[in-house]
């Protein structure tokens, strides 16, 4: 038990990977990015293209992916989702809709319908593990992602908390319109918002790939997980979000130990658990879902 | 030249006109009151001031420059700092995060955190304390904080003194006497006609949108600006007709 314990704590390092640029998106831009899982597909698709075609390692791989993923972010956020979110707020779900479908389609016709994976680029690293006492034997890439996943929350919290641009980005968050009577450009400050979400959705691509295997409609079993993991932690939080990730693998984890298909039934129903308890005790609204602070200012 | 023009300005809100064609200037150093009962338009015109609202017509000027296309951060940096009605902090952030958020600008100038906490004691141990859990006069005085750590030319304040104690107010009010003792520009909406009075150099009355009375502070009697203010005389002795 205790080894199925361990593995789903290590599970939920990758879970809150990909679920903190949906629920920094949200709690910034309070936009649901419905393109979330198609677009941390994309990022692994472009550093299989990079390890095919030029032999670029992943990890080396990621320079190049990341920048581009945070110009696709800020891009985005310019040109798409800022115009889509004056429509009000159920315009950018299906602009994200819409483009988690265009994205999905692009990567079926240029790479096809076979399955790919970033595990042959990255040598033993996908299988390697270490032993730990009691027979427990955790996969170094699994820690890896799960010390990612740490690395980059608490720089996040750190990022946010005390830097200038951090404190930009929260103000926006809270209040954009008095964020712009203080001094900070709320469209930029989105923007950047949007670009470090996007960097987030980068590396959790790379880590989809060399943890499993991925096809062009891999996407939406990602956002189905990243929505999950947000709600449980709630996108208010970013540690909120490693608990939520770590919550969602363990129920997982363990509901493949009860039934051979309880693995997604095991999230799902906490997940479930968890969504009535919030409505019963928030009301219907998001805000209260997702457990955000209030956005009054006075 | 004035140090802030507003050239027949039109402000609606939809069909609503909310400014209709409003002048005024002030000068380098000048306090400015605004009064006039509630829908009178002053607060929409201190937010067009400070860029929060679009105008239909008319411009606003500082130091000359037109501020037309300028969007509300930017006028942030060219030296105009709004301390809005019902303060509109940021709930979630500390007091020091809010004053620092005044710094976003970068405009060069003395104030600081350490001045604020000096001009408003009573924030020192609220310092670290989310913004959501003050009371209205610590709030009021982080909110007036938060604008002057911008270093702004014009202070544009509106309805200070709404929602708070007469003990709270005395004490904010205080700290206003001491910025326009040191020569700092202030654009103050005030419902309190006699703090209004006693702390500008200049009033101006506003009527539904329009200036119904301007004139010197010392000259504009309280019988005068409450007649201007409900619409019974257009005229005092002192004044300019509007």
């Amino acid at each position: 038990m205790s080894n199925q314990i361990v593995q789903g704590i290590l599970l939920g390092g990758y879970y809150a990977l990909i679920a903190c640029g949906l629920s920094f998106m949200f709690s910034v831009m309070r936009i649901i990015n419905l393109a979330h899982g198609s677009l941390a597909v994309f990022a692994a698709f472009a550093l299989w293209w990079l390890a095919s075609r030029f032999h670029v390692s992943p990890f080396v791989g990621l320079l190049i992916v990341l920048p581009l993923m945070a110009a696709i972010g800020w891009a985005l956020q310019r040109f798409l989702l800022e115009r889509s979110a004056r429509g009000g707020a159920l315009l950018p779900i299906l602009t994200t809709f819409g483009l988690a479908i265009v994205i999905d389609n692009m990567l079926f016709e240029q790479f096809g319908a076979d399955t790919r994976s970033l595990a042959p680029y990255i040598g033993s690293l996908s299988y390697d593990s270490w032993e730990w006492p009691g027979s427990i034997y955790v996969g170094k890439l699994a820690v890896i992602m799960f010390a990612t996943a740490v690395i980059l929350l608490g720089g996040l919290q750190l990022f946010l908390t005390r830097t200038r641009l951090g404190r930009s980005i929260r103000a926006t968050s809270e209040d954009p319109d008095t964020a712009g009577l203080v001094g900070v450009d709320a469209r930029r400050a989105n923007a950047i918002a949007a670009a470090i979400a996007m960097v987030t959705v980068g590396l959790a691509g790379a880590f989809l790939g060399m943890r499993a295997t991925f096809d062009p409609y891999a996407g939406a079993p990602q956002l189905l997980f990243a929505f999950e993991a947000a709600v449980i932690g709630g996108a208010g939080s970013l540690w909120g979000t490693l608990v939520g990730g770590i919550v969602l693998a363990l129920a997982q984890t363990l509901g493949a130990q009860v039934h051979p298909q309880g693995f997604l039934i095991g999230g799902h129903a906490v997940f479930l658990v968890v969504l009535f308890v919030r409505l019963s005790t928030s009301g219907l609204g998001l805000r209260g879902l997702l457990r955000l602070p209030s956005r009054s200012a006075s | 030249m004035s140090l802030l023009s507003v050239e027949n300005l039109v402000v609606r809100h939809g069909l609503l006109q909310a400014v209709r064609g409003v002048s005024f200037t002030v000068q380098r150093g000048e306090t400015l009151a605004l009064v006039g009962a509630n829908g009178a338009g002053k607060t929409t015109l201190l937010r067009a001031i400070a860029g929060a609202h679009q105008p239909a017509a008319g411009r606003v000027l500082l130091n000359g420059a037109d501020l037309s296309s300028v969007p509300s951060h930017k006028r942030v940096g060219m030296g105009i700092a709004l301390v809005p009605e019902g303060r509109k902090l940021f709930v979630q952030m500390t007091v020091e995060e809010n004053l620092l958020l005044g710094k976003t600008a970068g405009r060069a100038g003395d104030w600081s955190v350490s001045k604020v906490l000096e001009m408003f004691p009573n924030l020192k141990p609220r310092r670290h304390a989310k913004t959501g859990h003050l009371s209205g006069g610590e709030q009021q005085a982080t909110a007036i904080g938060r604008a002057l750590m911008s270093n702004p030319d014009v202070l544009l304040l509106d309805e200070v003194s709404l929602g708070l104690s007469p003990l709270i107010v005395d004490r904010v009010y205080a700290a206003l006497q001491g910025l326009i003792a040191s020569g700092t520009t202030i654009v103050l909406v005030e419902q309190d006609l006699n703090r209004a009075l006693s702390v500008s150099d200049r009033v101006i009355c506003m009527l539904e949108g329009r200036v119904a009375l301007e004139g010197p502070s010392n000259a504009v009697s309280r019988d005068d600006v409450t007649k201007a203010y409900f619409g019974l005389h257009r005229k005092s002795p002192g004044s300019v007709p509007a």
